[in-house]
């Protein structure tokens, strides 16, 4: 039989429907969120923050797309959100003195040597905005522990001002809770204003952009483990709480910990990085030589996120059943 | 009302809206009826007609071939014209019976049923019967009803679940069906429960269907051994693990089938088509169907000859709208794509989906980064992108560790996937790759 074709049709495998997600809107979902961080950030160091968002975000994206080029990959891919992220990230986990061309090598390392090396978004392990910030922690570390105070604190002597957690370790002084929750203290440009850093995260946590185990876990086991030192001796140990408030925990447990591609793929494994980031928190803001040690807590979890892949597969549906 | 789910899962938005309330029409046959002789799972039947043979309504043209298998029958009166390969919408070229329709609808003298009460067949009979008359699976997978009706001995099956959960997008057939074959629905039940020996039947109906289930609800009027069981809308809710899942909480284990946890799940239009034939000794050479989505005029509901074009019943339906982009036999999530309307009808047609160029989605592809979203919907529990992962670097060994063999391919995961990879279309290049390899390895 001579066949005739009425119509040509697009052909495909099912299914033939998609929801309307997709990865630009998640990252832009998450620039969108770090507009809060970022707004505290400028309303309190002014133009060292916009200096230094200005300075890490244009590098980025620069490095992103040479990159690219080089790679012979789609240089729309710029666009995709996710090294805006990188560069926004970076910024808001700097000092706000750090002088720019610190800035610039920090968010080049971060795309170069963080995710363009392992293959581009996708592929990489570390998050890219931490090793931008633990190469310039390296290369430049009295740059890196050198703090501002915030424009509106009317601070003496700012040679020996510290942020909350080193005026803790160095010298017991606390900060005021209400300061640490809407950000009136030293520290990294996007880190102080802890209540706008969880307004961002239950925004992205609402529109499931990010794990709800990670900040959980992370925040819960942080708690748990400095709670039992403070309980065990609170003359000696902050209160957990203050560790909760201070520092980069909110920063890192909802906008870094959090980063899809170097976090585990499985439930399961989402509980023990996020307990792992914790505990490690504790161990080195506690017993390390440095104030601060979310930065490294994350790296180092992610460095394990292929194993615990490979080692915490859920249970399917109807497995270990009788036939 | 106490609504039954199961975890995860999705919901696409349902469509059904453009095509629920027309009621089953009854498409006249066309000139021409293309039946092929290998639509359903199993072994291809064997034809028993050659060129030029008169062949009337109801006469069996194709014989099973072994166990798994089914007949074939002539579903009008007229010659055939020839017997060569035609495809299908399987998208494989199929050995069909080619029939010249002379438009008399002229019975074949042996049609009558068995006996004048469809409840009074032995539950020997009824496998015999449906067997005979060819009935398969009518829900999409064209499983051999008859082999379903005979579990092994050893496994004694207490439970038949009905299915009218229907949750594929858009179609309305099995709505259609449970709306205007209400006592036939009810009845052809009871004799699948008695057939398997069964003491309780489920009806599985999604709630967005609140019509169907207080029907079904007031003619029921709280038996003990007959319940609707209402369920949550949620895809892929009439996948028999989800169904038994959600109705009885007992999960088919691994590599298993539903009767190793006591049950048997059959579609609604499958049970309607059991009691037909036990009523009137026809054997299945007709269905109903949707003709639906936005690309074509008017939506329908449609009873049609199995071996019936797309094209003719597309024009039935008032033709295309605009430029069509895909048609589909099925619904949007696991039906398949067709690259001609000149392919007939199957047995297993539930529905004709044409969707316009503006529907198709046009979301570019990413790398995976990593989001999760198909491991927090599927419901199986996988991982998906960790077996596409494996499946793609053509380690199909660890992929079946990770579920590989086990993937229902509902097409959840591709569905929700942000960076648009189509996961599901990697998963069955993965198993077609550990086939090969493990038949390669038994060499």
């Amino acid at each position: 039989m001579k066949k005739q074709y009425a119509s040509e049709f697009v052909l495909s495998s099912s299914p033939h429907i998609r929801n309307k997600e997709s990865v630009p809107k998640i990252m832009y979902w998450v620039v969108g969120t770090l507009m809060l961080p970022v707004a505290a950030s400028i309303y309190f160091f002014r133009m060292n923050a916009i200096r230094i968002l200005l300075i890490s975000i244009i590098f980025s994206l620069l490095t992103e797309f040479v990159f690219l080029l080089a790679r012979k990959k789609d240089t729309s891919a710029v666009f995709d959100g996710s090294a805006l992220i990188t560069g926004i990230l970076l910024a808001l986990t700097l000092p706000p003195g750090l002088k720019s061309s610190y800035v610039a090598i920090g968010a080049f390392v971060a795309i170069a040597l963080g995710k363009q090396v392992f293959g581009g978004l996708g592929y990489n392990i570390f998050n890219p905005a931490l090793v931008g910030r633990a190469f310039l922690q390296a290369a430049f570390p009295v740059a890196m522990t050198t703090w501002v105070p915030p424009v509106v604190q009317k601070v003496v002597d700012a040679k020996t001002f510290a942020t909350p957690l080193g005026g803790f370790k160095f010298s017991h002084v606390l900060a005021p809770y209400k300061d640490l929750l809407i950000g009136n203290t030293g520290g990294s440009l996007g880190e102080t204003s802890a209540i706008l850093i969880i307004i961002g995260g239950l925004v992205l946590l609402f529109k499931k952009y990010i794990d709800w185990r990670i900040p959980v876990g992370i925040l819960t086991s942080v708690f748990v483990f400095e709670g039992a030192l403070w309980l065990a001796n609170s003359e000696k140990f902050a209160n957990p709480l203050y560790f909760l408030f201070a520092g980069g925990l909110l920063l890192g447990a909802f906008f870094m910990a959090t980063d899809m591609v170097t976090s585990p793929l499985t439930p399961k494994g989402s509980w023990i990085y996020a307990i792992g980031i914790g505990f490690l928190v504790v161990l080195i803001r506690v017993f390390g030589g440095l104030p601060e040690g979310v930065m490294y807590s994350i790296l180092i979890m992610n460095s394990f996120v292929p194993l615990l892949n490979r080692y915490t597969r859920p249970k399917i549906l109807g497995e270990g059943g009788k036939k | 009302m106490n609504k039954k789910t199961f975890p995860k899962g999705v919901h696409p938005p349902d469509k059904k809206e453009l095509s629920k309330e027309f009621k089953i029409e009854v498409f006249p046959a066309g000139k021409t009826v293309v039946i092929p002789l290998h639509q359903h799972t199993g072994a291809p039947a064997e034809p028993l007609v050659k060129k030029k043979d008169r062949v009337l309504k109801g006469q069996k043209i194709g014989e099973a071939k072994g166990f798994i298998s089914a007949n074939i029958h002539s579903p009008v009166s007229g010659t055939v014209k020839s017997i060569e390969p035609h495809v299908t919408p399987l998208g494989k070229n199929v050995l069909s019976v080619i029939i010249e329709n002379d438009g008399e609808d002229e019975l074949f003298p042996e049609i009558k049923p068995l006996k004048n009460d469809p409840h009074s067949y032995s539950p020997e009979e009824v496998r015999n019967a449906v067997r005979e008359a060819g009935i398969v699976g009518l829900g999409g997978a064209a499983f051999p009803t008859s082999v379903k009706l005979s579990p092994p001995k050893e496994y004694p099956v207490d439970t038949v679940i009905l299915n009218g959960a229907e949750c594929e997008p858009y179609l309305t057939t099995d709505y259609r069906l449970m709306l205007e074959r209400v006592d036939e629905i009810i009845e052809g039940a009871e004799i699948l429960k008695e057939t398997v020996g069964a003491s309780k039947i489920y009806l599985g109906v999604e709630d967005n269907k609140p019509d169907v289930i207080e029907l079904y609800e007031q003619k029921l009027n709280g038996r003990a051994d007959f319940e609707v069981a209402p369920l949550k809308t949620k895809y892929p809710q009439g996948g028999e693990k989800m169904l038994i899942k959600a109705i009885l909480g007992r999960e088919v284990p691994t590599g298993g089938l539903p009767f190793h946890v006591g049950v048997l799940v059959q579609n609604v239009g499958t049970t309607y088509a059991v009691y037909e034939t036990l009523k009137t000794g026809m054997p299945l050479i007709e269905r109903v169907l949707t003709i639906t989505g936005e690309g074509v005029k008017e939506p329908k509901n449609l009873q049609v000859r199995i071996g019936t074009m797309f094209k003719d019943i597309i024009e039935f339906a008032g033709g295309y709208v605009g430029k069509p982009g895909k048609l589909i036999m099925g619904g949007p999530m696991m039906g398949i794509s067709q690259w001609t309307d000149i392919v007939p009808v199957l047995k297993a047609t539930s529905g004709i989906l044409v969707l316009p160029e503006e529907e198709l989605p046009k979301k570019k592809e990413y790398n995976c980064i990593g989001c999760n979203s198909c491991t927090e919907h599927c419901p199986m529990n996988l991982v998906p992108t960790r077996i596409v992962t494996l499946a793609k670097n053509e380690r199909f060994e660890d992929a079946k560790d990770w579920g590989l063999m086990d993937c229902i391919e509902c097409g959840t995961c591709s569905y929700v996937c942000p960076a648009n990879i189509p996961l599901v279309h990697w998963i069955r290049f993965g198993k077609s790759g550990y086939i090969k390899l493990k038949k390669k390895s038994e060499k």
